[in-house]
């Protein structure tokens, strides 16, 4: 159960930054993915995090106190890795049993042949087998424990990896992608698993992974990084309703957010594809970038038209992806009814409720909107 | 048909040149046999005959091992060969952890001057180090045969090329667990390591065992030989080399080589290619 507070964490490597100061706290008991592209930097920060890489400037608080300079180990945290990075030539069992047997036997006690016949190592070895039943009871890996890993299972190997973190009850977990090694199913299965398992233990969490998904799914805040900086922190609602930046937009959500060309008029209107919205900003005149969400765009009716290029039918509902003509813009709108579908190469009328507007400036920073009190931008649909 | 014609001379072909390539090899060793199984009198007898007319491998064998004190010799060739693969295991597993694992200014150069120490013949540095043995008052013991080789360049770039392949995350696992880095190199490397450490073992035990050319230098007490120059024993300018005894005693000390080939016959050419692809 821990607090990890981090300030303006810099990291390069040969002269390249990879982290660019960061300054972020990660709550007690709290589930925090970070999430972002490959390569930018969250594992650095995790390992930072762990101690196995020392951090160029700034300080890590584990629980108010600095960690700077400390072992991997004395900061007792526990950390699971992608490659779960089992011992192969240990069993399941004794896997589990590393880092008691490191930190409750002494160095005389861990030797291979004398250390069995030494008087107290029967009671520690007592405690330690106790200890490794009863996670793995929890884990549902107990008839798995003389196995080998070589022998194991992709979500089996990952089960055993939670469970050697597990034991050892940490003050944080530290996940570096987990479940990117496992197929699809198994790495949905696991999603509700490790949510689980994080409602059952109160403890901290710290998740890292590529995959918005994973971090939507579970987490109870989502750190969203970008080129070695944290762009935004939020709640997973926070940060798919109202993300501060194009990147985090673009980044979170699956089929991406549809980003329009737009302009913003000398009176602060905005103009989409030729069409006015009834919507008004602050900003200065100029071009700006317009997002809506898939599941936000409405077919059949509004001001705008597009043929139909490509469909996505997944059954439960289907992905139309329009071209817009004149504009050399995509788009995709997702349909929740799949008997509506329409026809490939048919144009489809199309259109969207102000609210579901957010706008970026060239810099990519969010524009904030306000809805103008006038009749709506959807016409009464003339087919 | 006139396909199946040449692959078929083909087929015949290659085995009549692996065969005479395998009679090339082995023609030393059965010579070797024969020679040991022959009397005196059939050896320097003008005619060449292989199989000998009157069988004394038994006699050639009695005698070899009365004028030699062979059991003592096949000792010390053991008590060398593995003090020697102990030691430089002992060695080359921190060395190449580092080399592979480990940050640290210079360990570019570090490489590159081990690599540098694979070209350097043993020879070439025999006299420097014959002198450094004798300033120690070393020579004619069993450290004057152990003690040069216990760093084994070779060894420490072949487990080095090895622990390359082991994932880092293994590493920063047993770092999480508390394991330290001594102890990584003989709790999470040696285990994975094996295969390599054998293929060393093998390089290792073969080239110290059939060492002629060191323990010649280093050694003049009886007691001390190692199984090569038991050999040499029986080569005397003054009575006349005693050939029968003399291969009788060369096959007693190849046989633990071979029956140690013949149990470990796959991992030994499991070490071969290991080293040919690594």
């Amino acid at each position: 159960m821990a607090q990890i507070e981090l300030s303006t964490i810099r990291k390069s490597f040969d002269g390249t930054d990879v982290l660019k100061g960061i300054d972020f706290r990660i709550e007690d008991g709290e589930f925090i993915s970070l999430v972002g592209p490959s390569g930018c930097g969250k594992s650095t920060l995790l390992r930072i995090i762990a101690g196995l890489e020392p951090q160029n400037s700034g300080q890590v608080h584990i629980d108010g106190r600095p960690v700077d300079g400390i072992r991997p180990s004395a900061r007792n945290l526990a950390m699971v890795f992608q490659s779960y990075a089992l011992y192969p030539h240990l069993s399941t069992f004794d896997n589990i049993a590393v880092p008691l047997r490191m930190r409750r036997l002494s160095a005389i006690e861990r030797l291979p042949l004398l250390g069995p016949l030494l008087p107290g190592r029967r009671a520690k070895e007592r405690t330690i087998r106790a200890d490794i039943t009863a996670i793995a009871e929890q884990l549902d890996i107990a008839p798995l424990l003389r196995r080998k890993p070589g022998q194991l299972s992709g979500g089996q190997r990952q089960r055993v990896a939670v469970g050697r973190a597990m034991v050892r009850e940490p003050r944080a977990f530290l996940f570096d992608e987990p479940l990117s090694n496992l197929d699809a199913k198994l790495r949905v299965h696991m999603r509700a698993e490790l949510a689980e398992l994080h409602r059952r233990l109160k403890a901290t969490f710290v998740y890292v992974t590529h995959d918005q998904a994973e971090a939507m799914t579970m987490s109870s805040r989502i750190a969203v990084m970008m080129a070695g900086e944290l762009i935004q922190v939020g709640t997973p609602a926070e940060i798919y309703d109202d993300p501060g930046d194009i990147r985090v937009a673009e980044f979170i959500g699956s089929p991406k957010i549809n980003i329009l060309p737009g302009r913003v008029r000398k009176d602060g209107g905005i103009d989409v594809l030729g069409t006015a919205l009834r919507l008004g900003c602050g900003a200065a005149a100029g071009d700006c970038r317009v997002g809506v969400r898939p599941e936000r765009i409405e077919l059949g009716a509004g001001p705008f038209s597009g043929s139909v290029v490509h469909l996505e039918n997944l059954g439960a509902e289907a992905f139309v992806h329009l071209a817009i003509e004149g504009a050399g813009a995509r788009l995709i709108a997702r349909l929740g009814d799949v008997r509506q579908l329409p026809a490939m190469g048919r144009a489809v009328t199309f259109g969207f409720a102000p609210d579901a507007v957010r706008a970026f400036d060239p810099a990519g920073k969010r524009i904030e909107l306000r809805v103008e009190q006038a009749e709506r931008i959807r016409e009464p649909a003339h087919v | 048909m006139s396909n199946t014609h040449s692959v078929t001379f083909r087929a015949i072909l290659r085995h009549v040149l692996l065969i005479a390539g395998a009679a090339l090899m082995l023609a030393p060793f059965i010579w070797m046999i024969s020679t040991a199984s022959k009397p005196q009198t059939e050896i320097f007898s003008s005619e060449l005959h292989l199989i000998p007319h009157r069988f004394a491998l038994w006699d050639n064998l009695r005698e070899a091992f009365a004028k030699a004190n062979l059991l003592r010799f096949l000792l010390n060739g053991v008590i060398v060969t593995v003090s020697i693969f102990v030691l430089q295991v002992m060695v080359a597993l921190p060395a190449a952890y580092a080399l592979a694992k480990l940050r640290f200014l210079g360990r570019e150069t570090l490489f590159a001057l081990v690599l540098f120490g694979i070209l350097i013949p043993p020879q070439a540095t025999a006299i420097p180090v014959f002198l450094l043995l004798h300033k120690a008052g070393l020579l004619d013991s069993y450290a004057a045969l152990v003690l040069p080789f216990t760093i084994s360049v070779f060894g420490i770039f072949l487990m080095r090329q090895f622990f390359k392949t082991v994932p880092d995350d293994l590493v920063d696992a047993a770092r999480m667990d508390g394991i330290s880095e001594f102890g990584i190199v003989w709790r999470v490397m040696l285990p994975a390591a094996i295969p390599a450490v054998t293929a060393f073992g093998i390089f290792s035990v073969v080239a110290h065992w059939n060492d002629y050319f060191w323990p010649l230098i280093v050694l003049n007490s009886e007691q001390l030989r190692t199984p090569p120059l038991a050999v040499a024993h029986f080569r005397n300018n003054e009575a006349g080399t005693s050939y029968g005894p003399l291969m009788a005693a060369a096959m007693v000390i190849i046989a633990p080589l071979v029956i140690a080939f013949l149990f470990a016959q796959r991992r030994f050419i499991e070490g071969i290619t290991l080293t040919g692809i690594k």
